[in-house]
């Protein structure tokens, strides 16, 4: 019975591995992504100019605010009634990048303004321009606070690309729905599907915890 | 384009949303208070120190934790039936919900244990109190302090998280949203409705947070 369904579920592997392929791809488009405009938002964020920050600010409460699930759904269903038709992975791709960069934003915020003052007072009376401030002076200090968090925001980034299967796409997730439908065992199923997901991101996580303790140690701080 | 957005399909279809508030609500409620009861057991277990309860309950926090709830919800969802467990979605969801957010909570009960100073161990057992009752009048109450406001931040992706069981077809906030967006072709006014909903939601528990943060005296608490 079990040696059948096995088989039967090995009989579908291309469809898993397309499965695994689009999970990746997804990831990490909108890691990359995600990462280059949250640190930009976050940067723009601390810049000084209040309009843009509380800007910025509403922006990130707002998808803070709501389920990931709703977040897809209304740029899937309404971007085209707005006139920008696009496919599945498209609005995936865009969900999960604003998603990623909100999230980050917030972080490299918090990296940002635990860096003392006096650095970046040091940084202005040595007549450094704001750019070289930021890149040579407060964000080499910043990265210490924003890596941990920064490496856990990626998995839930993983993570949370699971939910674009109620779109439609073919990721891990929906494989494992397709597979269930004609090998009915849940159990198994959906084991090897979380097996995938932990094969990815459990080094992540580790690799999150050892950055904390190292980083942590560096600074002398007593970590909760 | 959306110049046609119905208001009037949208307070039409308010019992409905009304409705889907409602079981969001209490839904988030019953299984936030399993995370609590999952989540103490597994701290309790991870705290001990020999590994017999221990290597299992960081085995389980790392499963949950490095896996979606999405397939943690199909695995149930799918998975019960096998096993001759026929549950009601609803009940299916819950506990999904409170086993997935009970790993979190674990985390936070422990961190909060164990940000409680030695010295507060020590005096306890120098003043000869036994362990239940430095545990008890010692450890518990301060670390109480500390883990009120990331719980609420765990209860926040919680209500977020209780949007994933309309799909399977539990009959929630989101789950009315799609039945005005696929009953009549309104996705728009469907899905913002909802959104708006769990703003709600959310700048209440977010506020809860700020004010327990102020009342505990945690002087700029993250939630």
């Amino acid at each position: 019975m079990i040696w059948q369904q096995l088989q039967s579920i090995a009989g579908s592997y291309p469809l898993a591995l397309r499965g695994l392929g689009m999970t990746v791809m997804l990831s990490l488009i909108s890691l990359v992504l995600g990462t280059l405009i949250g640190f930009g938002l976050g940067i723009l964020r601390t810049g000084g100019n209040r309009l843009i920050s509380s800007v910025i600010g509403a922006w990130v409460d707002l998808i803070r605010g709501t389920p990931f699930l709703v977040q897809i759904f209304l740029i899937f269903f309404i971007l085209p009634e707005l006139g920008i038709e696009l496919d599945a992975f498209t609005a995936g791709i865009i969900a999960l990048t604003n998603l990623a960069a909100c999230f980050i934003c917030e972080i490299v915020v918090a990296g940002i303004r635990s860096v003392p003052t006096g650095q970046v007072e040091a940084a202005l009376a040595s007549g450094l321009s704001r750019w070289h401030r930021m890149r040579q002076v407060v964000l080499p200090q910043a990265m210490r606070i924003v890596l941990p968090p920064l490496v856990g925001q990626y998995v839930l980034l993983i993570k949370d690309s699971s939910v674009v299967s109620a779109i439609g796409l073919t990721d891990l997730t929906r494989v494992g729905w397709l597979v269930v439908q004609r090998v009915p065992n849940g159990l198994l199923v959906f084991f090897l599907v979380g097996l995938g997901y932990f094969i990815v991101c459990y080094p992540l996580i580790l690799l999150a915890r050892r950055l904390e303790q190292r980083m942590g140690a560096a600074h002398g701080e007593v970590q909760l | 384009m959306l110049e046609n957005f119905s208001f009037r399909t949208i307070v039409e279809y308010l019992p409905l949303f009304g409705q889907g508030l409602v079981t969001t609500v209490w839904l988030s409620v019953l299984s936030f208070a399993g995370a609590l009861a999952v989540g103490i057991v597994l701290a309790a277990m991870n705290l001990q120190r020999g590994w017999l309860f221990r290597v299992p309950a960081k085995a389980y926090i790392d499963a949950v934790r490095a896996t979606p709830l999405l397939a943690q919800l199909y695995f149930l969802y799918f998975g019960l039936p096998r096993l001759g467990i026929v549950l009601p979605e609803l009940v299916v969801g819950i506990l999904a919900l409170s086993l997935n957010s009970g790993a979190y909570v674990a985390e936070i009960i422990r961190a909060g244990i164990l940000s409680i100073p030695r010295g507060q161990v020590e005096a306890g057992v120098a003043s000869g109190m036994t362990y239940i009752q430095r545990m008890r009048l010692v450890i518990l109450p301060q670390a109480f302090k500390v883990t009120i406001p990331p719980l609420l931040g765990q209860a926040i992706v919680l209500v977020k998280d209780s949007a994933l069981l309309s799909l399977i077809a539990v009959a929630e906030l989101t789950r009315a949203g799609q039945l005005l967006a696929s009953d009549r072709f309104m996705p728009a006014e469907g899905f913002i409705t909802i959104a708006a909903f769990y703003l709600l939601l959310y700048y209440g528990l977010k506020g809860l947070a700020a004010l327990s943060g102020r009342w505990l005296g945690l002087a700029g608490a993250r939630t």
